[in-house]
């Protein structure tokens, strides 16, 4: 392959450098740029013609200038894997961060990830016990689905994320998740805070970690997802695991992507992102699943922070669109000291009927979730009429449902960072709290389950 | 004499530019040593641009570009239904089998299964003289189709000879004495309309068995409709309890730009559902256009046209088809991820400025025609709308509703409530009712116009009650008022929200929709006589027989029960007054 130094640059602009006059150079080739002071940077070739070559910089262009080498890899971006990426720690742009030595490789893998085909994949159907109650019961997470965190900045979102990490498995399995943990722009602290978690738990043994800080380059946060989830596809595919993802934040990768567009003098979309990010979060996200005659799976569990909480800014808002549900943390709940501070209402799991009911979960599932969700919806909504007309303006049935809204919060939801509550805990709460709630009101449960599990018309 | 081969000059995402070549526009080429399948989109002076239906990653300026010849077109067939194909009509099965479960490139697969042998019935004999669109013969291709072989629509003649027996879809089954020779396959390129004699107005409703859009809302065989929804909404939902469970004979599905688990649950699913009307499974009348966010855009944007091209070619044979598109927005953001990489003048929201003209081409071949052979067929078109935050006012819902006549807005508050299906019966509406309203005259009840518009305007009453409501509480509303709340309370548990996960409320027949309406009459009829002799409204409300009739949905033979449980009901509810 060509190894030719060109120091033909024109132009260098934010993260691009401009250049002319090379042979022909394959469009998403890697590129090699040597600094004056013979330090290296890397890039990629985003656009590529007889007359000119754009190259997106992951360090930055920093100290860049015409007279720099560029040299063209001759290949497109790949990852060395192997099952020793398995207690790792890589860097952004996937070279050790933790010390210790090269990752060998058993194959490259190309980064950017082919589709699955539709016709290939499998269902996703197996029920995953977080242990947290808000989610086991009201927003069932299923192996192989991508289920975002949609939070805000100063919520406690990582702890959830954590959380569920140390606690999610498979009911009567003792199979355990392995971890491919992905941090984009996020500060060393917050980073520091999940490595230490891993590390006290033992999980880090199992976790292969992808690091890109706030202080590291913008642009390399554009591929640090793409590595870990292609570190996951080989050990899912390959090597039968089942992996959790974490990414986090996925606001500050979008923000890259629109640094790079800006730069590239795009039309932009809505708020300066570029309108083909909805395919390119699809690239990622889509990377979660099953594929049939494999036994390994990917689940996503993507972070991702509401500028200004609002749920219809372009990045939750696309990411809802693709993804299978989203789990809501609330401000108002962690204000009044609720953690986790799940707002079930806009929360939801596109995948949770295809794993609860009778054979997975319990045969009461579907419908307690459906009633514990109404109650505490209609209790809500109460509590905005009671703040204008007072408490005696409701009925029984009202006063009863705006007194449920608080105990679903203060026993329902709030559980320790700690507490594992197996599926069977979390529903027998459920009937033990809804009996606040006179069962003619219940009108989601059927005569059979009350029969079967209220604990006061239990007929044994 | 056209130059068919060229080189690469530049690269950028899926848009490659080529020198070189002579080509038309909307021409198919060959792109690379992979040879890689694209489509002439604009043309320079020397330089043709073209969009890539597959990932340009390695590809090198200078290497070679073929052109064909052919404009994208769409083989069309015995061997359609029950196919899985990605946007340029790949079967994903093949590709499955050719390159594993991951989608690479370079891969070249029939629409067709050409060596499958088909039982050709010869319906035209020798000496028949025979125009573009007639039919010939059929095949039976699944239980419930009989795929009908016509002449491809520019062909014309005499019969000279036709065969009869099996053949694969490329041998000759028929001669015209002009020469022409026709297989049971044609081709069409997907971005034309394919012909008919004329379009006429709609007047046959396509049911749904969803109470809230047929009863409500109708959409008119050959119509076209849109759902735009915020995420979570359900969308997609509706969108298969649509080609579920709509009367159509065929169902077209383009998952266009959506999730891969999503179009597997489909296929999962499919094939062991029965089609209400037939008793069949679904999957027998079904193809599928699976072009998931992640594969390339540029066969995202291609997908809608080979959909629509196949339904076409199904309404050709005289059939009602059904095409869903899952989602169209999607599809618009193909054009705008098109559209920026040529650097053209952005429209609205970075969208071209013949995103309008475009929609409104897709939508304008839906309709209800008279075929080239003299029959009746159509092709109803259902586009799910994505828009950005919910909000309605961005390009794609608002082309979109300047062409459809049919608006089932989703509403993200009543999916919160978990009120499905969620479409809001207030913003939502229809413009077929005054040309369906003769059919449901004559095919459900005379009264039935009447009905329906009895029930609406409850639901905007109460509407219009719960702004007090929420101002004073319920309790301070005349009696009356609290009856009528009750009543549209009613209207949305019993009969609005509809379970499309449950097996028997899932599907409601126009009849059974009918006489749900009229029972909630009954009981604004029975409660208005017995309060006014005297009973309390919360006596009324609660008698245990309109607790049944509700609940009784959920089980078999309800439209046979239904008359029961409301005389019962009728009965409890007198006995209220006599109470008191």
């Amino acid at each position: 392959m060509t190894s030719k130094e060109y120091k033909t640059i024109t132009d260098i602009k934010g993260p691009l450098v401009f250049l002319e006059k090379t042979e022909p150079v394959a469009y998403g080739e890697i590129v090699s740029i040597r600094l004056s002071d013979g330090s290296e940077k890397n890039g990629q070739v985003l656009d590529t013609s007889d007359d000119m070559v754009v190259v997106q910089v992951f360090e930055g262009t920093e100290a860049i200038d015409r007279k720099a080498g560029v040299k063209f890899l001759g290949d497109v971006f790949k990852l060395p894997v192997s099952k020793g990426l398995i207690g790792r720690i890589l860097d952004g742009a996937g070279r050790p961060r933790d010390g210790g030595p090269e990752i060998i490789a058993d194959e490259d893998a190309d980064i950017i990830g082919a589709a699955i085909n539709p016709y290939s994949r499998q269902s996703p159907h197996d029920f995953i016990q977080t242990g947290v109650s808000a989610i086991d019961c009201c927003t069932t997470l299923v192996r192989g689905q991508k289920l975002p965190i949609f939070s805000a900045s100063g919520l406690p979102h990582n702890d959830i994320a954590l959380q569920i990490a140390r606690q999610a498995k498979l009911r009567d399995s003792d199979e355990e998740f392995i971890v491919v943990f992905c941090a984009m722009g996020i500060t060393a602290e917050e980073y520091n805070f999940f490595r230490s978690d891993l590390e006290r738990t033992g999980a880090l043994e199992n976790a292969a970690l992808f690091v890109n800080l706030a202080d590291d380059p913008a642009v390399e946060r554009l591929i640090t997802p793409r590595l870990a989830l292609t570190a996951a596809e080989y050990l899912a595919f390959e090597h039968d695991y089942h992996v959790l993802v974490i990414y986090t934040d996925m606001t500050n990768y979008c923000d890259s992507l629109r640094q790079i567009g800006a730069a590239r003098e795009e039309v932009p979309g809505r708020r300066g992102y570029p309108g083909y990010m909805y395919t390119d979060l699809a690239m990622l996200y889509e990377r979660a699943g099953i594929v049939k005659g494999k036994k390994g799976s990917i689940t996503q569990f993507p972070i991702l922070t509401m500028p200004g909480d609002d749920i219809t800014h372009p990045i939750p808002d696309l990411s809802g669109y693709i993804t299978e549900g989203q789990i809501v943390i609330s401000r108002e709940l962690h204000q009044a000291g609720i953690y986790p501070p799940i707002n079930v209402l806009p929360s939801l799991s596109r995948l949770m009927g295809s794993c609860i009911g009778e054979k997975t979960t319990r045969d009461d599932h579907k419908k307690v979730s459906d009633q514990m969700y109404a109650a505490y919806a209609q209790g809500r909504e109460l509590r905005g009429l009671v703040a204008i007309v007072g408490e005696d303006a409701l009925n029984e049935r009202d006063l009863q449902l705006l007194k449920f809204a608080d105990i679903f919060e203060d026993k329902f939801l709030r559980q320790d960072r700690d507490e594992d509550r197996t599926i069977d805990e979390t529903l027998n709460l459920c009937w033990d709290l809804m009996t606040s709630i006179d069962t003619k009101y219940l009108v989601r449960l059927d005569q059979e389950l009350i029969e079967k599990y209220h604990p006061e018309e239990k007929k044994e | 004499m056209s130059k068919n081969e060229g080189v690469i000059y530049r690269i950028s995402g899926p848009v490659v530019t080529a020198t070189g070549i002579e080509a038309r526009m909307y021409e198919v080429v060959r792109v690379g040593h992979e040879k890689l399948m694209g489509e002439v989109i604009e043309i320079h002076g020397e330089q043709s641009v073209i969009q890539v239906y597959e990932d340009t990653s390695g590809i090198r300026p200078g290497e070679p570009v073929l052109s064909t010849g052919q404009t994208l077109s769409v083989q069309l067939g015995p061997g359609l239904l029950t196919q899985i194909y990605d946007g340029i009509q790949r079967p994903l099965k093949t590709l499955e089998e050719v390159m594993g479960v991951f989608i690479t490139r370079g891969v070249d697969a029939d629409g067709l299964d050409l060596e499958k042998k088909w039982e050709f019935v010869p319906t035209a004999s020798t000496g028949d003289e025979v125009k573009g669109g007639q039919v010939i013969g059929t095949v039976q291709e699944t239980d419930t189709i009989t795929h009908k072989i016509m002449v491809p629509p520019k062909a014309s003649g005499k019969i000279k000879s036709i065969k009869s027996g099996e053949f694969n879809v490329t041998q000759t089954v028929c001669k015209l004495d002009d020469g022409t020779e026709i297989q049971m396959m044609q081709e069409w390129p997907v971005r034309h309309p394919r012909p008919y004699s004329q379009k006429y107005a709609p007047d046959t409703p396509l049911v749904t068995g969803m109470r809230i859009l047929d009863f409500l809302f109708p959409l008119a065989k050959g119509g076209a409709a849109g759902i735009p929804g915020p995420f979570g909404s359900g969308k997609t939902v509706t969108q298969q309890s649509l080609a579920k469970y709509s009367d159509a004979q065929l169902v077209v599905y383009i998952g266009c730009g959506e999730r891969g688990n999503e179009m597997t649950e489909v296929l999962d699913e499919f094939p062991h559902l029965i089609d209400p009307n037939t008793g069949k499974p679904l999957m027998n009348r079904t193809v599928m256009i699976a072009n998931t966010s992640n594969m390339p855009v540029a066969a995202r944007e291609a997908s809608v046209y080979t959909g629509i091209t196949i339904a076409e070619y199904f309404r050709d044979q005289g059939y009602d088809v059904a095409l869903m598109a899952d989602s169209t927005s999607r599809w618009a953001e193909a054009m705008r991820e098109i559209s920026s990489r040529l650097e053209e003048m952005p429209g609205e929201e970075g969208y071209p400025a013949y995103l309008s003209s475009r929609l409104a081409e897709f939508y304008e071949r839906a309709g209800r025609v008279e075929t080239l052979n003299g029959e009746d067929g159509s092709v109803t078109v259902i586009g799910a709308v994505s828009p950005p935050g919910g909000d309605i006012s961005e390009p794609v819902s608002q082309g979109t509703l300047r062409i459809v006549k049919v608006f089932w807005g989703l509403d993200a508050g009543l999916a919160r409530q978990r009120h499905f299906p969620a479409i809001n019966w207030l913003s939502s509406y229809s413009l077929y009712p005054q040309s369906l309203n003769q059919w449901f005259r004559d095919n459900i009840a005379s009264d039935f116009p009447e009905v329906r518009t009895q029930i609406s305007a409850l639901l905007k009453v109460e509407a219009e009650l719960q702004e007090i409501v929420q101002l004073v509480g319920s309790d301070a509303l005349p009696i009356d008022q609290q009856l009528t709340l009750e009543v549209a309370r009613m209207i949305r548990e019993y009969f609005l929200q509809q379970n499309g996960f449950d097996p028997i409320d899932a599907y409601s027949g126009v009849q059974q929709q009918y006489a749900m309406a009229q029972a909630i009459l009954t009981f604004q009829e029975e409660a208005k006589k017995a309060m006014a002799a005297g009973a309390r409204l919360q006596d009324v409300v609660n008698v245990p027989a309109r607790t049944e009739l509700m609940r009784a949905r959920f089980a078999e033979g309800y439209l046979e029960k239904i008359g029961g449980l409301v005389e019962a009901m009728v009965v409890e509810i007198a006995e209220t007054a006599e109470a008191n």
